[in-house]
C-alpha cells in the first residue's frame, strides 16, 4: 500500500478490501468498554486544517487516539497565501516537527497533493476542495457493505451538488473499484464537466433513476449537502424548487426499495436535499456513516502507518 | 548607451533559410550581402555555418514587471532572456504596479529598456484607468509621449464592459493604436477559473474555464470593431472556436489579428493531472483538438503572431496549492524552440513562415517601424542568428529570467539562438549576453 492516501483512485481492489476488512476490527472495538488500542503508540499524527470541519476533525482524532497515536490538531485557517506563507512553508514547518502522518483538510483542490511533494512523512487527504474525500468513500462504503452486503453488482445513487462535491468524486472512484454500479442524479447545472467520461451514469430525473428507469432497481441512495449559496451562483432557481425536483421527500422515499439503505454525509439540510422521514427512518444509516467513519480512519491510520499489506491481526485490548 | 557598434561580418548565413550568403552589418545597417565579402579591419567575423538568418523576433505580450516586482523581473532581466531567446523588441505589459495608465510610467519603462540596451522595449499602455475597465487611461497622452504607445492592453483583464470597449477602439483611432483585448467574460470564467472546462477540471475538481467565456467575448468585439472601424488584437487565443471566430471576421475584412503563445501551441490541459502550478496560466491549457486547431491557425495566416505572454513569477508565488498560485510562466527563452517544435518540425510553417509570425507581423501589428524588416542592404541590422539543428536542454537556472517558472524544464528543445544583433550591435553570443558596455571582440 502507498505511503498517501489522496485519491480512491489510488487504490486498488484488494488494498481498499483490506481496509475494509480491517475497519471491521476496528469498528468491533468501538462496543468494547476500552477502545484504546497500542498500535501506534509513540507515533505523531497531525490533523492539518486549512479549512474548518467539526465532524471530520473529531473523527481522526478519535481514530487516531484509539491507536494511542499522539494527535494534534493545527487549524491553518485562513488561506497560507493570505497569511503570506507559502503552502510549501506551511507544510514544511509542521513536518519538521517530526510527524508521522498528515491529514490535510484544504479548500483547494490538489493542495493535499502539493504538500506530499514537499514532506516525508505519510499524507492523508480529508477533503481538498472540491475534488476529493478518500476516507469517506471508504466509510460510506464499509457503512454500506455492511447493511447490504458485497458491494459487486450493487447499484448505488448519488444525488446532488456533483460539481463541487469531493464526496460524489471518491465514491464514484471508490464504488466503481469494488464493482457497483454508479448512477449520478442532479440538474444539468451541478452536473461536473467531462461526466461522461466517468464510470458511471447520469440523470437528471430522480424519480426516473429511483424507480429503477434509468440504471435499473437501486440497491442504496445517497444524498449530498446542497450548499445554500448556489442558490445565489445562479446553479438552481430556489430551494423550494431544488427541493421539490432533487429532495429526498417522503413521496419520492415511496419510489426506493424498501430494504435500500438511504446516505448523507452530513450536514444535512432538513427538508432541502433530506426530509426528516428519510434522515430518521429505518432506511438511514447515516449515524451508522458516522460510527464507521472512525473505524475506517482506524484501519487507513493502521495500513498507512504501520506498513502493513495484510488485514489488522485480532488485536489486543490495553490492559487498563 | 548604446555607441555605434562595430562592423559584424556574418559568413555563411542563410536569410529565411534561404541560400547561403555572407552578411555585413555596420553602422547599425545591412550594408552588404554577397558571397565571399571583405572583412572591414576592425569587424567581428562570425561564421554561421549555414545557420539561418531571421529578423529579430518581436513579442507583443511580454510581462516586464518593473516597476512593482522587480523580484520576479526586470527590464533588464527580461531583456537579457528577449536578446538570448532571438528577440529584438518587447512589448511591456501594462499590469506594473503602478499600472501603465499614464505617461510617466510608460516613459520610465521605455527609458529603462534603452538604458539596458538589449532590445527595443515598446510599453504597452492600459486601456482603462488602473486596469479597473471603467474609465479610459490616457490613450491619447500615453500615444504622443515619447514612449510612442501603439499598443493598448488591460491584459490580465478583460475590457468586459461593451460600452468601454466601443469607446476604446474608437476613442484609439486617431493615434493608430490598436486594443489588444484579454479575451475572458468576467461572469463566464472568474479569477479562480484555472483549468479547461472539461473532463480535466471536472476530474481534478478545478474550477473550469469554458471555452466560450474566450470566444463570446472575441465574438462580440469583432462586431464591435467592425461598428467602429478600428483596430484589434486578440491575446493569448486559446481555443479552436475563437480561431473559427477571428478566420471569420478576417473574411469580412475586419480589421482584427491574433497572437497564440508558444505554450498553447505544445502543451495540452492533461498536464495539470499533478496539480503542479508551472502548468497554471491564463487562459488555461487546452486539450488536443484545440492545440491542433491553433497550430492549423497560425500556420493559415488567421493567427498572425506567436507571443510569448512571458509571466515570471517569484517561486514563493507558485509554491501554493493549484488554485491559490499565481497565473503564468516564462516564455522569451523557449520560444523559438517550442515554434519550431510545433511549426517548422510538423511542416507547417518554413522558416520564412516563422519569420513572418515571429517578426513580422507583430512589428507590423505594433507599428514597430524598424523591425520585421526584408533582409536587404540598408535595412537596420536587427537580426537573430539561429541554428537549426541543435538542440538544448531547459534548465531554469540557466535562463536570464529572475524567475524559473517555465514548463519546459527537462524538455530537449530544437534549434537555438547564436547570436542576436540589435542595429548591428551584437547583443547576445552562443547563449551569453554582450552588454553595450563590452567591448565587441575582435
Amino acid at each position: 500500500m502507498s505511503r498517501n492516501l489522496l485519491s480512491a483512485a489510488d487504490l486498488s481492489a484488494p488494498e481498499a478490501q483490506i481496509i475494509l476488512d480491517s475497519a471491521e476490527q476496528m469498528y468491533a472495538i468501538q462496543s468494547r468498554q476500552v477502545k484504546k488500542l497500542p498500535t501506534l503508540r509513540g507515533r505523531t499524527v497531525v490533523n492539518l486544517f486549512f479549512e474548518d470541519s467539526t465532524r471530520t476533525r473529531s473523527s481522526f482524532e478519535i481514530a487516531g487516539k484509539w491507536l494511542s497515536a499522539d494527535v494534534i490538531n493545527i487549524s491553518a485557517k485562513g488561506s497560507s497565501v493570505s497569511k503570506g506563507e507559502s503552502l510549501r512553508d506551511t507544510a514544511l514547518t509542521v513536518a519538521a516537527m517530526g510527524v508521522d502522518a498528515l491529514v490535510v483538510r484544504h479548500a483547494t483542490s490538489g493542495a493535499v497533493q502539493r504538500i506530499t511533494e514537499w514532506v516525508d512523512c505519510s499524507v492523508v487527504n480529508a477533503g481538498d476542495g472540491t475534488h476529493e474525500h478518500p476516507t469517506q468513500a471508504l466509510l460510506d462504503a464499509f457503512s454500506l457493505r455492511r447493511r447490504i452486503g458485497d458491494l459487486a453488482g450493487r447499484h448505488v445513487v448519488i444525488v446532488g451538488d456533483l460539481t463541487h462535491s469531493r464526496v460524489a468524486r471518491s465514491n464514484v472512484l471508490l464504488l466503481h473499484t469494488l464493482g457497483a454500479d454508479v448512477t449520478l442524479v442532479a440538474p444539468p447545472t451541478l452536473m461536473p464537466a467531462g461526466v461522461a467520461s466517468w464510470n458511471c451514469a447520469t440523470s437528471w430525473d430522480l424519480d426516473a433513476t429511483l424507480s429503477g428507469e434509468v440504471n435499473g432497481v437501486v440497491d442504496a441512495v445517497m444524498m449530498l449537502r446542497v450548499q445554500r449559496e448556489r442558490m445565489s451562483g445562479g446553479y438552481f432557481p430556489t430551494e423550494r424548487e431544488y427541493a421539490i425536483s432533487y429532495g429526498l421527500n417522503p413521496r419520492r422515499l415511496k419510489l426506493l426499495p424498501k430494504d435500500a439503505p438511504i446516505l448523507h454525509p452530513g450536514p444535512m439540510n432538513r427538508g432541502l436535499e433530506i426530509s426528516s422521514a428519510a434522515a430518521d427512518g429505518d432506511r438511514s444509516i447515516v449515524l451508522d456513516q458516522v460510527k464507521s467513519g472512525v473505524a475506517v480512519r482506524m484501519s487507513v491510520l493502521y495500513h498507512l502507518l504501520a506498513g502493513v499489506d495484510q488485514p489488522a491481526p485480532v488485536l489486543e485490548e490495553v490492559s487498563p | 548607451m548604446t555607441g555605434p557598434s562595430a562592423a559584424v561580418l556574418l559568413r555563411n548565413a542563410r536569410p529565411f533559410g534561404g541560400a547561403v550568403t555572407d552578411v555585413l552589418l555596420t553602422g547599425g545597417v545591412i550594408a552588404e550581402i554577397g558571397s565571399k565579402l571583405e572583412a572591414p579591419g576592425d569587424a567581428e567575423v562570425l561564421d554561421g555555418g549555414g545557420a539561418i538568418l531571421l529578423p529579430a523576433f518581436v513579442d507583443l505580450h511580454t510581462h516586464l514587471r518593473e516597476p512593482g516586482r522587480e523580484d520576479a523581473e526586470t527590464v533588464e532581466s527580461g531583456s537579457a532572456a528577449g536578446a538570448l531567446g532571438g528577440y529584438g523588441c518587447l512589448h511591456a505589459m501594462a499590469n506594473t504596479d503602478p499600472v501603465a495608465d499614464t505617461v510617466e510610467i510608460v516613459e520610465q519603462v521605455a527609458r529603462l529598456g534603452r538604458h539596458a540596451g538589449l532590445v527595443d522595449v515598446r510599453p504597452v499602455g492600459a486601456v482603462s484607468k488602473g486596469l479597473a475597465g471603467e474609465q479610459l487611461a490616457e490613450i491619447g497622452n500615453m500615444a504622443r509621449s515619447a514612449a510612442a504607445v501603439r499598443i493598448f492592453s488591460d491584459d490580465g483583464h478583460c475590457v468586459s464592459d461593451a460600452r468601454l470597449m466601443r469607446r476604446a477602439l474608437e476613442y484609439l483611432k486617431p493615434f493608430d493604436g490598436v486594443l489588444a483585448q484579454h479575451a475572458q467574460d468576467p461572469r463566464l470564467a472568474d479569477s479562480s477559473c484555472c483549468a479547461h472546462e472539461g473532463e480535466i477540471s471536472g476530474r481534478l475538481g478545478l474550477p473550469g474555464w469554458p471555452a466560450v467565456a474566450e470566444e463570446s467575448v472575441i465574438a462580440r468585439d469583432v462586431m464591435l470593431t467592425e461598428h467602429t472601424g478600428s483596430r484589434l488584437h486578440v491575446c493569448h487565443v486559446s481555443t479552436a472556436g475563437s480561431v473559427e471566430v477571428i478566420r471569420w471576421a478576417k473574411s469580412r475584412g475586419i480589421q482584427v489579428t491574433a497572437e497564440v503563445t508558444p505554450h498553447h501551441l505544445l502543451l495540452t490541459c492533461d498536464l495539470l493531472a499533478g496539480y503542479d502550478p508551472v502548468y497554471k496560466v491564463n487562459p488555461p491549457l487546452r486539450p488536443a483538438e484545440d492545440v491542433a486547431a491553433l497550430r492549423a491557425g497560425l500556420a493559415d495566416g488567421t493567427i498572425d503572431a506567436v507571443a510569448t505572454d512571458h509571466a515570471p513569477h517569484a517561486t514563493h508565488d507558485k509554491d501554493h496549492a493549484f488554485g491559490d498560485a499565481a497565473f503564468g510562466m516564462l516564455g522569451l527563452q523557449t520560444a523559438l524552440g517550442v515554434v519550431v517544435e510545433a511549426m517548422i518540425n510538423t511542416d507547417l510553417l518554413d522558416w520564412a513562415g516563422l519569420a513572418d509570425r515571429m517578426s513580422i507581423r507583430p512589428a507590423r501589428i505594433g507599428r514597430v517601424g524598424e523591425h520585421g524588416r526584408p533582409i536587404v542592404v540598408g535595412e537596420p541590422a536587427n537580426l537573430t542568428l539561429v541554428d537549426p539543428d541543435a538542440s538544448w536542454l531547459v534548465d531554469p537556472d540557466q535562463l536570464a529570467s529572475l524567475s524559473r517558472n517555465t514548463p519546459f524544464a527537462g524538455r530537449i528543445l530544437p534549434a537555438r539562438v547564436l547570436a542576436t544583433f540589435l542595429r548591428g550591435r551584437t547583443t547576445s553570443r552562443d547563449g551569453r549576453i554582450v552588454t553595450p558596455d563590452e567591448q565587441v571582440l575582435v
